[in-house]
């Protein structure tokens, strides 16, 4: 079978415009969580991850006049350009282009400062990268709620394996908007404090905002380490379309199926970077899945309190981290963990480690009772 | 590899019409109305399944296509779903958005996502398999073969329901196949274009 090898990456996010800047941040225990004032909440206010637009509007401004580019597009555009000025010999007509977005640019059904209406639509806005890169191929839209960003590298893993193409870039965004903001408001689902991801007292989530792009290639790269992604599974609950298998059965299942495909057991995994939301449902889902697959020694973090959710861009930002966590020999603390609140062992990560990893497990579950796994593993010349 | 792959069955849905295969088995020429239009589908194939009442549109059409093209068949239990839209599920985002200032709803919100259809799709047959949404300006037979014949390819599926199921300003467009081993048409793209556009006229 084809490896499939991850090669330059990029992370736009409240923590940084690069992935070396997201990176120096999650060491440092910085969390791009802020109170932010939304006279849809009682108390005033929310935590979530937004990038300031002044921020955006600075790092845009050295690639050209973006200012026709919706705040989401510019996102993507700066992740995508950071990957393609480190590639630039890339033959854009062997690459696929695959757009994971959640919601895409929703924010414009509530306030449209002049864009044509059909630009809310994500055909438009990966007409918008497509156009602005001059790939010459049709993108591929995915938009399977919050796996989203995990099925897209899988989707991208599977197109080179079965040889459509050689190289992919995936890049995945979602921006914080009222509209999703009351709508998990409506599940009662939100924390009105920065969220603890597995923590006894966790209260909820908060939502963030982010992009991420990386370049995949079926070609050895000629570095003496890469990571390649050898196992990826999804598997639908078939329980509730909002809340989560409390057996985590297809979680259990896509877990399963990765493993397989990369041909390691549960032993061999030296990480999780897990889902974690901050939910009582979906954090204690998790640790039941992880328990059934014989998981629950393995290190595990949840990035969800640096960032927040991003949606259909975080098991891509999270999948990224986790590589550059192998290439590092680094384990990153789960940030806000203060003590189990799950009823199965879960080892969460508590302090920056250095610790040899060769196998990594990245999950993501989402409404419609998604779940998808990847499993990656750094591969060192002899 | 690129074993020998089936259309083994197909349902359209459109303009108030509802096919099975090249054959019509249901129509209203009367009613405009869409809400009218699904119910009395769901009541002719006599589907018992309380939770259609719950569903957005998008999702009812889903539900009553995957119903007549599983109907009375033995379910692969690793039946993929592989879905493809241009609207996502705009129609009911407009609802949310609509009622934001008035009281949201959750029972509204979760229906802001297009893989809601998977999900409702998967809980009412049973199937822990894989699930893909993806996002097309129009129908794109490549897409959809490419993805599907993958997915058998690669074992990670055993059999596919896939197509298109398009809902935009109360006009729907639906078109799904069951891909398997069985059946006369071969599983190809220029046979998915052809069957998409095909018109009993």
């Amino acid at each position: 079978m084809t490896n499939v090898y991850l090669l330059d990456d990029a992370i736009i996010s409240p923590l940084g415009f690069s992935t070396t800047e997201n990176l120096t941040a999650i060491k440092n225990g910085i969390s791009g969580l802020k109170l932010h004032n939304n006279s849809l909440f009682d108390s005033g206010g929310f935590y979530a991850g937004i990038i300031e637009k002044s921020t955006i509007d600075k790092a845009s401004a050295e690639i050209g006049d973006l200012s026709s580019f919706t705040k989401l597009e510019k996102m993507m555009i700066l992740a995508v350009q950071k990957v393609l000025s480190q590639n630039e010999d890339l033959d854009l007509s062997k690459t696929e282009l695959i757009i994971s977005t959640t919601k895409g640019n929703i924010d414009l059904l509530q306030e449209n400062p002049g864009f044509p209406d059909k630009r809310v639509h994500l055909t438009e806005l990966a007409k918008v990268i497509k156009d602005f890169f001059q790939f010459s191929r049709e993108p591929l839209v995915i938009s399977n709620a919050c796996v989203s960003g995990g099925l897209a590298l899988a989707v991208a893993k599977r197109y080179i394996q079965a040889k459509k193409v050689e190289n992919v870039l995936v890049v995945g965004g979602d921006v914080v908007s009222d509209f999703v903001v009351s709508g998990f408001q409506s599940f009662h689902a939100i924390s009105d404090q920065p969220c603890k991801p597995f923590s006894h007292n966790r209260t909820g989530i908060n939502l963030g905002e982010a992009a991420a792009a990386v370049l995949m290639t079926s070609k050895k790269p000629l570095k003496p380490i890469n990571i390649e992604i050898t196992g990826d599974a999804s598997a639908n609950d078939a329980n509730h379309i909002s809340g989560p298998s409390r057996t985590g059965e297809g979680l259990f299942k896509s877990v399963k199926n990765a493993l397989n495909e990369a041909g390691v057991t549960a032993k061999d995994i030296d990480y999780i970077s897990a889902h974690g939301t901050g939910t009582v449902f979906n954090d204690e889902m998790e640790a039941v899945a992880f328990t059934r697959s014989s998981l629950q020694d393995v290190p595990l973090n949840s990035y969800k309190a640096y960032y927040g959710h991003t949606l259909g861009a975080s098991a891509l930002v999270e999948s990224i981290l986790t590589k550059h966590a192998l290439l590092n020999d680094e384990l990153y603390p789960s940030l806000n963990y203060e003590g189990s609140g799950v009823t199965q062992p879960v080892n969460v990560i508590t302090e920056l480690q250095k610790k040899p990893l060769k196998h990594a497990l990245k999950t993501a579950s989402g409404f419609g009772g998604c779940n998808l796994a990847l499993v990656f593993k750094k591969q060192e010349d002899e | 590899m690129n074993r020998d792959y089936r259309i083994t069955n197909f349902v359209k849905i459109k303009n108030h019409k509802i096919y099975k295969g090249r054959e019509q088995i249901f129509s209203e020429e009367r009613s405009e109305d869409l809400n009218s239009f699904l119910k009395n589908a769901y009541s002719s194939f006599n589907m018992s399944y309380p939770k259609f009442y719950k569903m957005d549109s998008l999702c009812k059409l889903g539900t009553i296509a995957t119903e007549v093209l599983l109907k009375g068949r033995k379910i692969h239990p690793e039946t993929a779903l592989v879905f493809s839209n241009s609207a996502s599920s705009l129609e009911t985002d407009k609802i949310h958005q609509n009622s934001m200032g008035k009281g949201v709803s959750p029972s509204v919100f979760v229906y802001t996502l297009p893989n809601i259809i998977s999900g409702e799709i998967s809980i009412k047959y049973g199937l822990q398999s894989e699930n893909a949404f993806f996002i097309s300006k129009t129908f794109d037979s490549g897409l959809i073969h490419n993805y599907t014949e993958i997915l058998l390819d690669l074992n990670k599926a055993g059999e596919v329901v896939c197509g298109w199921i398009e809902l935009k300003n109360d006009r729907y467009d639906v078109f799904l196949c069951l891909i398997s081993n069985e059946g006369e048409i071969s599983f190809s793209k220029e046979n998915l274009e052809e069957l998409y556009l095909f018109k009993d006229e």
